[in-house]
Parts: structure tokens; C-alpha cells; sequence
């Protein structure tokens, strides 16, 4: 699904004096498909402007295209199932929305909401807790016994279970193992060759090196910079400014440079690191 | 949930944050208590200008205190409307079956809406200028004399306190919590009234558990820092009386003076 923001503005409390301005100006188009991070420092607006792709924030002014669905800041709150169902999307610390005594109850809900019948969910419920690597004995557990880790696995197991076409994911991997936190990134990778777009909120530089074909850099509210992420990571002005740190690739190629190799482009992965190595050291 | 203004701090400087909070604690009572004695035009004009006096030296924006009235709007119109339509009178300006309109009642209808607006506007003075911890403070420092009578001051204040702390937090996670079960399909406010309220289980559950949560955490915060109850205490927060407070007080009973002045006359 094709998702346009066209000069989005949000502020908080447009009312109250101690308002914060969380999205000032935002144009940015994602395309059908694509993977997508969007990464910047704490407090730059990024869960700001994810919310608005399924219109739990309306803007201010200017217009969000979601697929045929338009928010406006004139949007009313009735009939946003159908765009809600069409954007999955997995919070921050998505552990604190389960509810239910059993984890297949509470990864039905989300299905049963939308409008899959009893069996339907009951199916989409085993399907996907196999999907996000928990065997089908956790199906009768309860979510308040699992470990945080696990919890966030059923979390996301609810989302996906939905069959949303978009799916955006706030920092779905922080507080995860590093096996967990591949893990989790696969999955993701997977959804997205099954015909999804992706948009993924992160810190982790690598993950975007890894895993997106887009990459967005918001810093006070704005959107400061956009493009593949090897043209972002090699934009010099970005770096300069310290909207953004490098991947440990990149950052290992720089000290590399430093020592005599060149490099036209900074390698952003440990394969192209690792190409570019091999052919300066032999030659060829 | 966000438009509640009462019992909201908002941070500044002048004059009425300076108070010592003990002071504004209990001026804001006694003011409640001394508008009850206003009888007549000149002393409720007299109470209003002395609020907007205070609230002119507080440097806080009029608009807030407007703001703070809108969630009483309802029990003020009904309150006044009361007064004003079944207030007895021999000489009505107009009546219909039960109800009648007097000057009488048209009078006491403006006095009980003066007095709304006095109250809420003194109690939004005191919440927008001292903050939770220091309202708890002086609710400890002022319940004191009552340790004489065994009843656990400090542990009703420290609860008092941790309470107060708590309610933007819970605010705020309410929040999240609605925003993460509408992405998954729940509409609140739709459909019929089990329809609806069987909508908030969702969002109680997950606020139980987290409140839950953030409970035992803070005791195991608490705990591993050495805190353990009992006497002997010392304060971080220091309540400092000063010499603007002892002027306050005379400023205070010049009031009281003018005012009884004023409701003498008839
Ligand atoms: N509910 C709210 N009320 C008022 N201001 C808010 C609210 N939520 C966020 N803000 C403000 O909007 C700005 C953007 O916040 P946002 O949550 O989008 O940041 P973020 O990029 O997601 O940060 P993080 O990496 O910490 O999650 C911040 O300055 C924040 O203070
Ligand atoms: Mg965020």
C-alpha cells in the first residue's frame, strides 16, 4: 500500500500552552513493498508520525494518503476499521496490551475485531505464533506468565495475525537477545517478500544497513534527510551535523580510510565491507 | 482527559509560587470558608476582585482559570438554574406550573454562581502554582500534631505523595494502552451501552497489570535505596516560612476586616 504524507504538521494539545510541536512540515512518500526505517534521537517525532498511517493522531494540517483512505484533520473517528485493518502495527513496548488468559485469546482478538470469524482467528492464531518462533504449546499459556522477550513475540504474532498490508513497528526489537533481536528482523524481512511494506522505527544503524531498502532521518520534528541507505549513511552534510551515527561497517571502513584504503562509497554491510576489502588487499 | 486544569501544576515564578506551600494551603481553605460570609453586592465584588488580585500577581494566564471551569460547567448551570427557578417568591416575574422566576431568586442564582466561581478559581490558583510534592509536604507538616494520637502522618503523606506522582503516569499509560487496542480494532465510544463497556476491559486489564507493576518496582526501588519507615526522617524538601508569608497573613486579615466591613452594610 502506498502511503503519501503531503506538509504534515502535527502539535499536541493545540490548545494548551505547554504544547510540543511533534511533526512540523513532513512530505515523504513510501512506496508499495518497501522496507522502511525511520530512525532519529528520543523525542524527534518518529512514533509521531507512524501513528498518523492509521490515523490513531490526525494532523494538524495537511493530508496523509493511505492506499485509497485519506486522513485529513477534518477525519472523524467512525469507520477507521478498514484502514486500521489494512495497517497492522506493533507499539513500543507492545507487551502492555495483552489481556487475555490465554495467549491464543489474546492473538484472536485483533482478527475477531476485524472481522474473521471464530475459526478463522482460532487458525490465524496458531499459524502465527509458529511465525514468530514460539512452539503451539504456548497457545493455552497465559501472556502474564511468559518472560518480557515472549511476550512481545505474541504481541507481535497479534498484529500479524490481522493479515494487515502494512505493517509499522515501533523499536520492535529493544530489551530482545541479540539472537532474538535476528530472529524478529527476519520475520520481518519474510513478511515483506510476501508482499508487505514494512516500517520499521529503530536506533540500531545496523538494522537499517541490514534489512531496508528506505531510509528516513527525522531530528526536531522534521524530516532532515531521506533516501537509500547507503546515500544517507554516505551524505557527508547529514554526518557532520550528527543526525545520525554510522553502522559498525562503515564506522570500521572510515578507520580503515584512515589508514590508506579508499573507498568511493562507505560500505554499510559486513559483505560489501568485507568485498571491498578483498579486492583492495589482492588487487583485483 | 488531558483538559482536566484543576489539580494541574504549572511551573512559573512570582509572588504566589514563593508562598510557603503551607500558607496557600491554608489560606485557599480559609478563603473558601470566608466566602460563605459574603452577603451583599459590594462583598461578593470585593471577593472577586480579590481573586483576580491574586491571580494578577501570580502572572498565570486568566484563560487557564476560565479553562478550569468548563468540566463544572454542567453542575454550576444546574446549581444556579435550581436557585433560580425554585426560589419561593410572592412577587414572581414570571411562573409557569412549578417553577417561577423572582428577583429574589435571580439574586441568590448570581450569589451561588459568584461563589462557584471564587471556590474554583482560589483551587486552581493553589494547584497551578504549587506543585503535588509540595501540597503533600504541607498536608504532612500540618497534620503533624497528630502523631500525638499514634495516626501515621508520615506513612498517609508518603502514600499521599507516591498517589499524586502517579496520576500523569497512569494517564499517560491509559493513553497508550487505548491507542495500541484501537490499532487492534476496538472502537470505543461505538455501538450500544455493553457494546461499550465491554470495550474498556482491554484497557483495564493491561492497566491493572502495569499498575501492578509499577507498584512493586517502585517498593523494590524504594527498598534497595535503604528507605524504611519509621521516625527520625530527615526532609529533602525544606518548607521555608519567610518574612513575604507573615505579610501575606496581615494581608490576609485585612481582607477578613474589609470584608466584614462590607457585609455590615445592608
Ligand atoms: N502525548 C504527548 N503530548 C505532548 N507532547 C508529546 C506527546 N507525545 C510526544 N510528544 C512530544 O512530541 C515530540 C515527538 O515525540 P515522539 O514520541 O514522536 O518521539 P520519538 O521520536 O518516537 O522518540 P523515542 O525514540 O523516544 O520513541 C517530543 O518532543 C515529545 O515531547
Ligand atoms: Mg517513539
Amino acid at each position: 500500500m502506498r502511503i503519501e504524507f503531503e506538509k504534515v504538521t502535527h502539535s499536541y494539545e493545540s490548545s494548551n500552552p505547554m504544547s510540543g510541536l511533534g511533526l512540523a512540515n513532513v512530505s515523504c512518500t513510501i512506496e508499495s513493498g518497501q522496507f522502511t526505517a525511520i530512525v532519529g534521537k528520543t523525542g524527534s517525532g518518529k512514533s509521531t508520525l507512524v501513528k498518523h498511517i492509521n490515523a490513531l493522531l490526525k494532523p494538524t494540517s495537511g493530508t496523509i494518503t493511505v492506499g485509497d483512505h485519506q486522513i485529513t484533520p477534518e477525519t472523524d473517528n467512525k469507520n477507521l476499521k478498514p484502514l486500521r485493518k489494512k495497517v497492522g502495527m506493533v507499539f513500543q513496548f507492545p507487551e502492555s496490551q495483552l489481556f487475555e488468559d490465554t495467549v491464543e485469546k489474546d492473538i484472536m482478538f485483533g482478527p475477531k475485531n476485524f472481522g474473521f470469524t471464530e475459526e478463522q482467528a482460532k487458525e490465524a492464531a496458531s499459524k502465527m505464533i509458529e511465525v514468530v518462533g514460539l512452539g503451539p504449546d504456548y497457545l493455552t499459556k497465559s501472556p502474564f506468565d511468559l518472560s518480557g522477550g515472549q511476550m512481545r513475540r505474541v504481541a507481535i504474532a497479534g498484529v500479524l495475525a490481522s493479515d494487515p498490508e502494512t505493517i509499522i513497528l515501533d523499536e520492535p526489537t529493544a530489551g530482545l537477545d541479540p539472537v532474538g533481536r535476528k530472529e524478529i528482523m527476519d520475520l520481518f524481512k519474510a513478511q515483506q517478500s510476501r508482499g508487505k511494506t514494512i516500517i520499521l522505527i529503530t536506533h540500531n544503524m545496523d538494522d537499517v544497513a541490514n534489512y531496508a531498502d528506505k531510509l528516513m532521518v527525522m531530528h526536531d520534528s522534521h524530516l532532515v534527510g531521506q533516501g537509500t541507505p547507503k546515500q544517507v549513511f554516505n551524505d557527508q552534510e547529514l554526518l557532520n551535523k550528527n543526525y545520525i551515527s554510522l553502522p559498525q561497517s562503515a564506522v570500521f571502513a572510515q578507520k580503515l580510510a584512515a589508514k590508506g584504503f579508499t573507498f568511493d562509497q562507505l560500505p554499510i554491510t559486513i559483505s560489501e565491507l568485507t568485498a571491498e576489502i578483498k579486492q583492495q588487499i589482492h588487487g583485483d | 482527559m488531558d483538559k482536566l486544569i484543576i489539580g494541574r501544576y504549572l511551573p512559573g515564578d512570582s509572588l504566589i509560587y514563593r508562598l510557603d506551600p503551607r500558607l496557600k494551603f491554608l489560606i485557599t481553605f480559609y478563603f473558601i470558608g470566608i466566602v460563605f460570609l459574603a452577603n451583599n453586592v459590594a462583598s461578593y465584588a470585593f471577593l472577586l476582585v480579590f481573586v483576580l488580585f491574586a491571580v494578577y500577581v501570580s502572572k498565570v494566564n486568566l484563560l487557564f482559570f476560565i479553562k478550569g471551569l468548563r468540566p463544572m460547567f454542567w453542575l454550576i448551570l444546574f446549581t444556579v438554574a435550581l436557585q433560580a427557578f425554585f426560589t419561593p417568591s410572592n412577587d414572581p416575574i414570571w411562573h409557569w406550573a412549578f417553577l417561577t422566576l423572582s428577583k429574589d431568586g435571580l439574586v441568590i442564582a448570581a450569589y451561588i454562581f459568584m461563589r462557584f466561581i471564587l471556590i474554583i478559581f482560589i483551587s486552581t490558583l493553589l494547584t497551578l502554582t504549587t506543585t503535588p510534592i509540595e501540597i503533600s509536604d504541607s498536608i504532612e507538616s500540618i497534620l503533624k500534631p497528630l502523631k500525638a494520637v499514634k495516626f501515621p502522618v508520615t506513612q498517609v503523606a508518603l502514600m499521599l505523595s507516591i498517589a499524586l506522582r502517579f496520576v500523569p503516569l497512569l494517564i499517560d499509560e491509559t493513553t497508550k494502552i487505548m491507542d495500541a487496542q484501537r490499532a487492534r480494532g476496538v472502537d470505543f465510544g461505538e455501538g450500544g451501552l455493553i457494546k461499550r463497556i465491554k470495550a474498556f476491559v482491554p484497557i483495564l486489564i493491561p492497566l491493572f497489570v502495569s499498575s501492578f507493576s509499577i507498584a512493586y518496582d517502585l517498593a523494590i526501588a524504594m527498598e534497595s535505596r535503604g528507605y524504611k519507615d519509621g521516625e527520625g526522617r530527615s526532609k529533602y524538601r525544606v518548607l521555608n516560612w519567610s518574612k513575604r508569608d507573615n505579610w501575606t497573613i496581615v494581608f490576609m486579615v485585612l481582607v477578613t476586616a474589609i470584608l466584614l466591613l462590607l457585609r455590615s452594610y445592608r
